[in-house]
């Protein structure tokens, strides 16, 4: 009777796991066995692909850096207060997180569109930013910033606050307290959150979509060719899903570290 | 107390649905899932409209996009009784044994959409090519993209392109918006847009003609009956009201 009792809960729970694994990894297995191995080279040299995968790194790596050089004073500024406000600006982070994207591509066309809030005031001078690569890198910052803030702030806070203030007593400014002290300290904060939102902006798509829209070689990234490619030549968006999937899987184990323990 | 969990027999509940999204499921007789190319979406809703008040009891579910799109989901399964596309080359990765009948039922041509204000006097075709203008396009893949670069070959001019749409409406939207000084559309999404866009023609030397084919995928009644109607005097008469000709 306890054996049966026993088998039945473990059935209980071990098939909607089984399920939930199904779920996740056939897909991607599907994708492997699809691939025609002989084909990639040849598939990844096309006219198209080779422009939208160095496209894809150069906004990307891009997108990184703007989230370091600008995320990181915003990530210390939300890790060492608990006002109010600060809160509030938090929870305002983390609105693009879990928007959909196609919608974040509405939002930034109001914004940076000829006729938008702040691009009306761009155009007289000749500057338009949709259809452009500056597009493509809003987009995937607008997508991939909160992560990277989100991340950082974590690691801020595990910091021991003694050691600002003994940084102040040595006559430290905050630049330099953050480029000598906090920086170092966070350092793997840092990468993984640069990690996430280098994958993230790597998989934009909707946002990139809408408001970039997609020109071989200037706004097409990866993902936009990946989807023109399924309707011209559907291997050839096979191909290049693997590529961008050996590309995730490389992400994770640069987190390792910190995700899977 | 014993937890208590979902019995076998629960399971073999949700294991038997989730095997039955796998299998296309059979079409009810009184619903028509009608694919079309979206070029044809106010004249189809409007045909929809039209069918379902003179048929009680049939029920025209439409879902459309770049016939590219259409002709993929449909070789992949996606249960559908009629496909209507932009062009019959369209049809060409259709896999045949499912096409049951194949009728062509409109024709289209290109057209130049600008801002209504045009912003950029665009006054006709030679303008595209024009450096610094902002023109938008089908993706190369779709219909209304094969047709413009054909157009242009035709035409000898290099558009000034900075994007390719998914799909025709797409294209149009980023005219819609302002945000493109010129699309290069059907003619039937330009009097679709109603006041919204302004078209400038395109020659009919130069220009790419379209004829849209019509095709049923399986015998349902209802889903013949719908295609009748579309080819029928008063279907095609829907259809010039959108700017589209006879085939």
């Amino acid at each position: 009777m306890r054996y049966a009792a026993g088998l039945r809960s473990r059935l209980t729970l071990g098939l909607p796991a089984g399920l939930a694994l199904l779920l996740l990894v056939v897909p991607l297995a599907a994708l492997l066995t699809r691939a025609d191995w002989s084909r990639l080279p040849g598939d990844l040299a096309t006219p198209t692909v080779l422009p939208a995968l160095r496209l894809s790194l150069l906004t990307t790596s891009t997108t990184a850096g703007l989230c370091l050089l600008l995320g990181t004073p915003l990530a210390w500024f939300l890790a060492r207060s608990e006002h109010r406000v600060t809160r509030w600006v938090r929870a305002l982070l983390t609105v693009p997180l879990v928007l959909p994207p196609v919608v974040g591509g509405v939002a930034l066309l109001m914004a940076w569109g000829r006729t938008g809030l702040l691009g009306q005031h761009l155009a007289p001078f000749g500057v338009q930013i949709p259809f452009t690569t500056v597009a493509v890198v809003l987009a995937e910052t607008f997508v991939a910033m909160p992560f990277f803030v989100l991340a950082v702030e974590g690691a801020m806070r595990g910091l021991d606050p003694r050691l600002e203030a003994v940084a102040r007593t040595l006559g430290a400014t905050d630049v330099r307290y953050l480029r000598t002290v906090a920086l170092p300290l966070v350092l793997p904060g840092l990468a993984s959150g640069l990690a996430l939102a280098w994958a993230r902006a790597l998989g934009e798509f909707g946002a990139t979509l809408t408001f970039a829209g997609s020109f071989p070689g200037r706004t097409q990234t990866a993902p936009l060719a990946v989807y023109a490619a399924l309707e011209q030549d559907p291997q050839v968006a096979i191909s290049v899903s693997i590529v961008l999937l050996a590309v995730s899987v490389l992400v994770l184990g640069v987190l390792r570290g910190r995700w899977l323990r | 107390m014993r937890p208590r969990g979902l019995s076998p027999a629960a399971y073999g509940i949700v294991v038997l649905a989730l095997a039955a999204c796998g299998s296309p499921a059979a079409p009810a007789t009184d619903t028509v899932t009608v694919l079309a190319a979206a070029s044809l979406t106010e004249a189809f809703d409007q045909l929809s409209g039209d069918f379902t008040a003179d048929h009680p009891g049939v029920t025209v579910e439409l879902s459309y996009g770049s016939s590219a799109t259409l002709v993929q989901q449909v070789d992949h399964g996606a249960p559908a009784d009629v496909l209507a596309l932009a062009g019959e080359s369209a049809a060409d990765p259709l896999d045949r044994s499912a096409v049951r009948s194949s009728t062509p039922f409109a024709g289209n041509v290109l057209e130049i959409a600008v801002p209504s204000t045009n912003p950029a006097h665009v006054t006709g075709i030679g303008d595209l090519g024009r450096a610094g203008l902002k023109v938008v396009l089908c993706a190369p893949a779709v219909p209304c993209g094969r047709a413009a670069d054909a157009t242009f070959a035709k035409a000898g001019i290099i558009p000034s392109a900075v994007s390719r749409e998914v799909d025709v409406k797409a294209t149009l939207s980023k005219v819609r918006l302002g945000e493109a000084d010129a699309a290069v559309v059907y003619h039937s999404d330009v009097v679709a847009a109603g006041v919204a866009v302004t078209g400038v023609p395109i020659p009919e030397a130069v220009n790419t003609r379209l004829r849209y084919p019509i095709i049923t995928l399986t015998g349902d009644p209802s889903a013949q009956a719908f295609v009748d109607y579309v080819v029928g005097e008063r279907g095609q008469h829907t259809l010039r009201s959108f700017g589209f000709t006879s085939p």
